[in-house]
């Protein structure tokens, strides 16, 4: 008993400072995107600070399919510092705003090579202990629009349209049959019952059709 | 009385067999060795028959969309007047038949604006082909059935 006691109060003494010394980053899972296109990644992060003049974002990439991760983006001192020798050169900018915490960037005219992942890691002095959060980058060809799915939505949609119209209509007519149903059971008591719903069969004959210049 | 009835029966039915075929048909526009349509656009070369599908634009989608929903909707018009023709009570009116026969004639003209408005013109001797002719000639034969339903 007293074990767990000690026990328990040695991982609340443990977990407790450790809540108020980490920073909680924060990027997207995954992000897709067309070719030729932009895209922005977006990185925020969470601390139990204030945002100090030193914060700095740290951006690498790592391609699909390599080992290790090369440095593409670097925060520091309060101006951002961008790739300009490898594979992202000239086609990165800094949209970020450190002074709310994000530290997101943007990536311009993607092609195929740029699918990897993405990590981003920043550090609030005096909180630097944290897990750096990746985001993973699919770049996909232009995928024009499909055979027929506007033709089966259009279909779909007045289909639709009409089934709903054709609902609507036999509910306020149930509903309005119940409540003259009510009243006139609340008005008259048992009398009125016998009387509804009694139409007679008669043989069939057609229907009278009236036109103005064809009446027979 | 029984033979106006029958008179709307049959131009009901002329009238979906009119638009199924234009809706089916592979003729909406009709060159020299090509001809196109909603589905498909086809080319008759020395070595065979070629068919490729019609192109994924937007307007060809809607024009077939709406093909597809006049046929429907005459189809349901030609049911509901068969069932109101052995349930009507006296002095009622053929409300349902003609309300459906209105939009399939409605959706008919339609597709067939969108059509000729839309149609891809540079093509050489490039003519209307006989699907879109039934088209256009499916949409006024609606009145004369509503006429015989009128109040």
């Amino acid at each position: 008993m007293l074990t767990i006691l000690a026990l328990a109060s040695v991982i609340l003494l443990g977990i407790v400072p450790q809540q108020s010394e980490a920073i909680v980053i924060y990027t997207g899972w995954e992000r897709h995107a067309l070719v030729g296109s932009d895209i922005r990644l977006s990185c925020s992060f969470f601390s139990w600070r204030w945002t100090s003049d030193d914060v700095t974002f740290s951006w690498s990439y790592r391609a699909d399919g390599a080992r290790d991760s090369i440095s593409v983006f670097h925060y520091t001192g309060g101006s951002p510092y961008v790739d300009n020798k490898g594979p992202f050169r000239d086609r990165l900018e800094f949209v970020g705003n450190p002074g709310r915490r994000d530290g997101s960037i943007l990536l311009k005219n993607l092609d195929y090579g740029d699918n990897g992942t993405f990590t981003c890691d920043a550090k609030n002095p005096p909180d630097i202990v944290g897990r750096a959060s990746s985001v993973r980058l699919l770049v996909f060809e232009k995928v024009p629009i499909q055979a027929g799915v506007i033709t089966g939505a259009i279909i779909g949609a007045v289909l639709g349209l009409l089934v709903l119209v054709v609902v609507i209509y036999y509910l306020m007519r149930f509903l309005v049959a119940r409540r003259v149903f009510n009243l006139s059971v609340s008005k008259h008591g048992k009398k009125g019952k016998g009387k509804e719903g009694s139409q007679q069969r008669q043989l069939w004959r057609p229907p009278p059709v009236t036109c103005l210049p064809l009446t027979s | 009385m029984l033979l106006i009835l029958l008179a709307v029966l049959i131009l009901h039915l002329i009238i979906l067999v009119l638009l199924f075929v234009s809706t089916i048909a592979n003729a909406w526009t009709v060159g020299g060795t090509k001809n196109t349509d909603l589905w498909y656009s086809c080319l008759t070369t020395n070595v065979g028959y070629h068919c490729s599908s019609a192109s994924n634009e937007d307007w060809i989608q809607a024009v077939q969309a709406l093909m597809v929903l006049s046929v429907l909707f005459c189809l349901f018009s030609l049911v509901f007047f068969m069932c109101q023709l052995f349930t009507l009570v006296k002095g009622g009116r053929f409300f349902f038949t003609a309300v459906f026969q209105i939009l399939a004639s409605l959706f008919v003209m339609c597709g067939a604006i969108i059509y000729t408005v839309m149609r891809p013109d540079g093509e050489k001797d490039a003519a209307f082909g006989f699907a879109y002719i039934l088209a256009w000639v499916s949409f006024p034969l609606c009145l004369p059935p509503l006429t015989a339903m009128c109040e």
